[in-house]
C-alpha cells in the first residue's frame, strides 16, 4: 500500500514537472510585466531598466527615507541588486556568493542563506575583484552564478541545491562574474577571464537538471562559434566560412578572450537573445594581428540551437581594451521616419550604438561622451571605426607610449547598465569621464596567470575637473540631451520610473534621483559605502520601495581607489584627481527607501 | 625573566635582517646597468635630473601590467589588495621574493583576500628585481607616481638575460 502510494507520488511529481517546463519561458514573460516585483536582474528582457510604478514621483521623491537596511557580512564590490519575488527579496554578495532569501513580510528576516564552499584560488584569477551580477530566478528555482563557475540552483523556497554544473575551470582563469539569464526551458551563462588568456563562450543549460544544451564561442572553427557561414550575417553579408579562425594569426585564438561577463537581453517575439564580446587577449594588439573576430561584438542567437542570426563586431583588433560586453537595451523607437525595432548599446570605445535587433543593420554610431578621441567617426556601411593614428596602440608599436586616449581602458561606460523610459523615450546613462596613456608590450601566455601585456597609466577627461558623467541619450539620433558632472566615474546601473524619475548611485556612496526631463538632482543620500551596484524597485504592501547595494570595489576601487595619475600635483590631490579611499570605505550593504 | 630571551633574539633578528631598518639606498656596486645595496641586494639609481635606472622604469611597465589590476596604479593600493609602496616598507628583499613565488593567503570572517602564486609566469618572474626596485623606489619616497620621464638604456646584457629567461 503505501509502496504504491509513493509510486503515485512520483508520476505526480513528475506530470507536474512536465507542465512547468512548458511553461517555464511563459512564466518570466508574464512576470517580467509585473512592476510590484523585480524578477530579473536586468528588470525585464529589454534591459530598460524601467518601473511602471509612479508612487515614488518627482513631486515626493525629495521626501524620500531610509526604510530598511541589511548588512550582507562581506565587503568588497557589490556589483548587481536584488531581486523581488511577492514577498520575497534576493540578495546576493561577492566572493564568497552568498545569498540571501529575505521576508519583506517581517523587516527583512531571513529566511534561508546559501554559502557556498569556494577554493580562495579562484579569488586572485578575478581581474578586477570579486564582483557578481546577481541572481536568476525562473522554474521556481534561483539560479547562482559563482565565481569558480560552478553554476548552482536553488531551490527559491527552501535554499536547497536542486543541481550543480560547472561552466569553467578557475585553474585556467575562467571566472563566473555575470548574472544568468532564463530564457524559455534554459539557463544562459557567461564567462569571465579575458586578462588571462580564456576563449569566451555563451552557454545554455537546461534549467531542469543543469544539463548543458548548447555552447557557443567567441572565437574558433564555425562549429565552435555556432554560425552558419551562408545565412549569419554581419551587416547584411553572409559572414563566410572561418570566420571564427581567419581573422587571427595561428593559434592565437584558441586564447583569443571575447569573454562574456555582461548582461544579455532577449526578445520573445524574434526568438533572439543578446549579449556582448570582451576584449581579444592580450592587450598588445601586436600579438595578434588581424580584426580578432568575433571579439568585441554583439551576437544575436537562437536560444533553443545557439545558431547566430547576426553579429556586430564594434572594434575590429582592439588597441585599447574597449570590451563589448554592456548591455543591450532593445526597445521600439522611430529612427528616420521608420519605426524600428532598436537594440541600443553604450560600448566601452565611447560610441552609442542604435541597430536593427532583427537583421543587425547599424542605424546610429554617435560618440555618448564629447572627448572621445580615438577615432573620428563610425562608417555606418562597413561598421568600422576610423580610428586615429596617433591614438592607435598598434600603429605606434610596441614598447612605446601613447598618449592621451579617450577613453581609457575601463571605457565610456562599462558593465554598469543604463537605463530606458519609453515614457521619455531616452536612455539615462551612467558614464566614465577618464583618459589614458597605454604602452602595449611583449608577453608570454600561461595558463591560468594575468596575460595582459599592457600598462595604463588613468587620468580624468581633458577638463580635468570630474571624472564621470551621467547623461540622458536619444538614441535615434545618437544626441546628448542632458549632461549631469559627477566628481567619479558613475559605476551604478541606473533606474528610471513612471514617475518621472532616474535614480543612479555614485561610487562616493550617494543614491541619487533626477528629473528625468532636465536632470536636476532631486535627492541624494549617503550610504555606507561607495555603490556599484544597480538601483531596484518594486512595490509591497501598498507601498513602492527603492533598494541599492552599497559596497565598493570593482575596476573602480581599483583604478579610483587611491586617485588617478597627476605626475603634475603632490600630495593631496583634488577634483578630477581626488582619490576615492578619502571619501568611502569598504562594506556591503542593502538600503531600501520609501516615501512615508 | 621569562620574557628576556624572545625580546633579546628579536633585536638580534633586527640586527640580522637588513630590510627592517629604513634603506638609504645607499649603491654599494653597478654592473650592466643594475644596482646593488651593500648586501648586494637589487636597488634603484635616480638621478638629479629624475633620469631611473632601467630597471626601475622595467619595473613601473612590468608592474602596471601585471600587479597594477589588483594593487591599484603608482603600488598605492586599491579597494582589492595592499599598497605595496606601504608594504615595502616592512618588507625585505628575500620577503617579497616569498609571496611573489609562492603567494599568501588570508581568508577568514571578514578577509578575503590571496595572493597568488606568480612561480610559474614568465611575465613575472623574469621581472622580479625589476618590480622589486620600482616598488623600492615607490616605497621610499624617491619616485613620484605616473610614468618616469627619463631612463638609462637598456644594456645587451640585460636584454640576453630577458630574451634567455622569456624563452625556456
Amino acid at each position: 500500500m503505501k509502496r504504491t502510494l509513493k509510486y503515485s507520488g512520483v508520476v505526480l511529481a513528475s506530470a507536474l514537472l512536465a507542465s512547468a517546463a512548458a511553461s517555464a519561458s511563459d512564466e518570466l514573460l508574464n512576470m517580467q510585466k509585473n512592476a510590484d516585483d523585480w524578477v530579473m536582474p536586468t528588470g525585464n528582457y529589454a534591459n530598460q531598466r524601467y518601473s511602471e510604478l509612479d508612487q515614488i514621483n518627482k513631486d515626493n521623491v525629495g521626501d524620500l527615507n531610509v526604510a530598511w537596511t541589511f548588512s550582507t557580512g562581506v565587503l568588497r564590490g557589490h556589483e548587481g541588486g536584488p531581486l523581488v519575488i511577492g514577498d520575497t527579496m534576493y540578495v546576493h554578495t561577492p566572493f564568497p556568493n552568498i545569498v540571501y532569501a529575505l521576508d519583506l513580510n517581517d523587516d527583512g528576516r531571513i529566511i534561508w542563506k546559501y554559502e557556498p564552499k569556494q577554493d580562495p584560488d579562484t579569488i586572485p584569477v578575478m581581474c578586477c575583484d570579486t564582483v557578481n551580477r546577481g541572481v536568476a530566478y525562473g522554474d521556481g528555482k534561483i539560479i547562482l552564478h559563482q565565481a569558480d563557475t560552478s553554476v548552482v540552483a536553488l531551490n527559491a523556497k527552501t535554499g536547497a541545491v536542486e543541481w550543480k554544473v560547472a561552466n569553467g575551470d578557475p585553474k585556467m582563469g575562467e571566472t563566473g562574474t555575470a548574472a544568468p539569464m532564463v530564457v524559455k526551458d534554459k539557463v544562459l551563462i557567461g564567462i569571465s577571464g579575458g586578462e588571462f588568456g580564456v576563449r569566451g563562450s555563451m552557454t545554455a543549460y537546461n534549467i531542469k537538471d543543469g544539463s548543458r544544451v548548447w555552447r557557443a564561442y567567441s572565437m574558433g572553427p564555425d562549429s565552435d562559434i555556432l554560425v552558419d557561414p551562408e545565412k549569419t550575417t554581419h551587416l547584411g553579408e553572409p559572414v563566410g566560412k572561418d570566420s571564427g579562425t581567419n581573422t587571427w594569426e595561428g593559434d592565437q585564438w584558441k586564447i583569443g578572450g571575447g569573454t562574456t561577463w555582461g548582461w544579455f537581453a532577449y526578445d520573445a517575439e524574434l526568438d533572439l537573445v543578446y549579449y556582448g564580446t570582451g576584449n581579444p587577449s592580450t592587450w598588445n594588439p601586436a600579438q595578434r594581428p588581424g580584426d580578432n573576430r568575433w571579439s568585441m561584438a554583439i551576437f544575436a542567437r537562437n536560444p533553443d540551437t545557439g545558431m547566430a542570426k547576426w553579429v556586430y563586431q564594434m572594434t575590429p583588433h582592439d588597441e585599447w581594451d574597449f570590451d563589448g560586453v554592456n548591455e543591450m537595451i532593445l526597445s521600439d523607437q522611430e529612427v528616420g521616419g521608420q519605426m524600428r525595432k532598436l537594440l541600443v548599446h553604450f560600448d566601452r570605445n565611447g560610441f552609442g550604438y542604435s541597430l536593427d535587433r532583427d537583421n543587425g543593420q547599424l542605424l546610429v554610431a554617435e560618440k555618448f561622451d564629447p572627448v572621445v578621441n580615438w577615432a573620428t567617426h563610425v562608417d555606418l556601411k562597413t561598421g568600422r571605426p576610423q580610428v586615429v593614428a596617433k591614438y592607435s596602440t598598434d600603429q605606434n608599436g610596441e614598447d612605446v607610449n601613447t598618449t592621451g586616449v579617450c577613453p581609457a581602458a575601463l571605457g565610456s561606460k562599462d558593465q554598469q547598465p543604463a537605463a530606458f523610459s519609453p515614457k521619455s523615450g531616452l536612455h539615462y546613462v551612467p558614464t566614465n569621464h577618464v583618459c589614458m596613456d597605454y604602452e602595449p608590450f611583449r608577453v608570454s601566455y600561461t595558463a591560468g596567470q594575468p596575460y595582459v601585456g599592457a600598462t595604463l597609466s588613468m587620468y580624468p577627461g581633458p577638463d580635468g575637473d570630474h571624472m564621470g558623467n551621467f547623461i540622458a541619450w536619444d538614441a535615434t539620433e545618437g544626441k546628448i540631451v542632458w549632461s549631469k558632472k559627477e566628481k567619479f566615474s558613475v559605476w551604478s546601473g541606473a533606474l528610471a520610473t513612471a514617475g518621472d524619475v532616474v535614480f543612479y548611485g555614485t561610487l562616493e556612496g550617494y543614491l541619487k534621483a533626477v528629473d528625468s526631463k532636465t536632470g536636476d538632482e532631486l535627492y541624494k543620500f549617503k550610504t555606507p559605502s561607495g555603490i556599484i551596484g544597480n538601483v531596484t524597485t518594486y512595490m509591497q504592501g501598498g507601498k513602492q520601495y527603492i533598494a541599492i547595494l552599497s559596497g565598493v570595489g570593482g575596476w573602480a576601487g581599483i583604478g579610483l581607489a587611491a586617485g588617478l595619475t597627476d605626475p603634475n600635483a603632490g600630495l593631496g590631490a583634488v577634483g578630477g584627481y581626488a582619490a576615492l579611499s578619502n571619501y568611502t570605505a569598504l562594506g556591503g550593504q542593502l538600503t531600501v527607501f520609501a516615501v512615508d | 625573566m621569562k620574557f628576556r630571551l624572545p625580546l633579546m633574539f628579536a633585536f638580534a633578528l633586527a640586527l640580522l635582517l637588513p630590510g627592517v631598518a629604513v634603506q638609504s639606498n645607499e649603491i654599494a656596486s653597478s654592473e650592466d646597468g643594475k644596482y646593488f645595496d651593500a648586501d648586494d641586494n637589487p636597488t634603484y639609481k635616480i638621478g638629479e635630473d629624475g633620469t631611473v635606472d632601467w630597471f626601475t622604469y622595467s619595473g613601473f611597465r612590468r608592474y602596471h601590467s601585471e600587479c597594477h589590476v589588483c594593487h591599484g596604479p603608482d603600488a598605492l593600493g586599491s579597494s582589492f589588495a595592499p599598497g605595496l609602496a606601504e608594504s615595502l616598507n616592512t618588507m625585505d628583499y628575500e620577503g617579497f621574493l616569498e609571496v611573489v613565488i609562492n603567494g599568501r593567503e588570508k581568508v577568514g570572517a571578514s578577509d578575503n583576500s590571496k595572493m597568488p602564486s606568480f612561480g610559474v609566469n614568465r611575465n613575472v618572474i623574469c621581472y622580479l628585481d625589476d618590480i622589486y626596485v620600482y616598488l623600492k623606489a615607490r616605497s621610499d619616497g624617491a619616485l613620484d607616481r605616473g610614468r618616469p620621464r627619463k631612463k638609462e638604456a637598456k644594456s645587451d646584457a640585460t636584454r640576453e638575460e630577458e630574451n634567455e629567461c622569456l624563452a625556456d
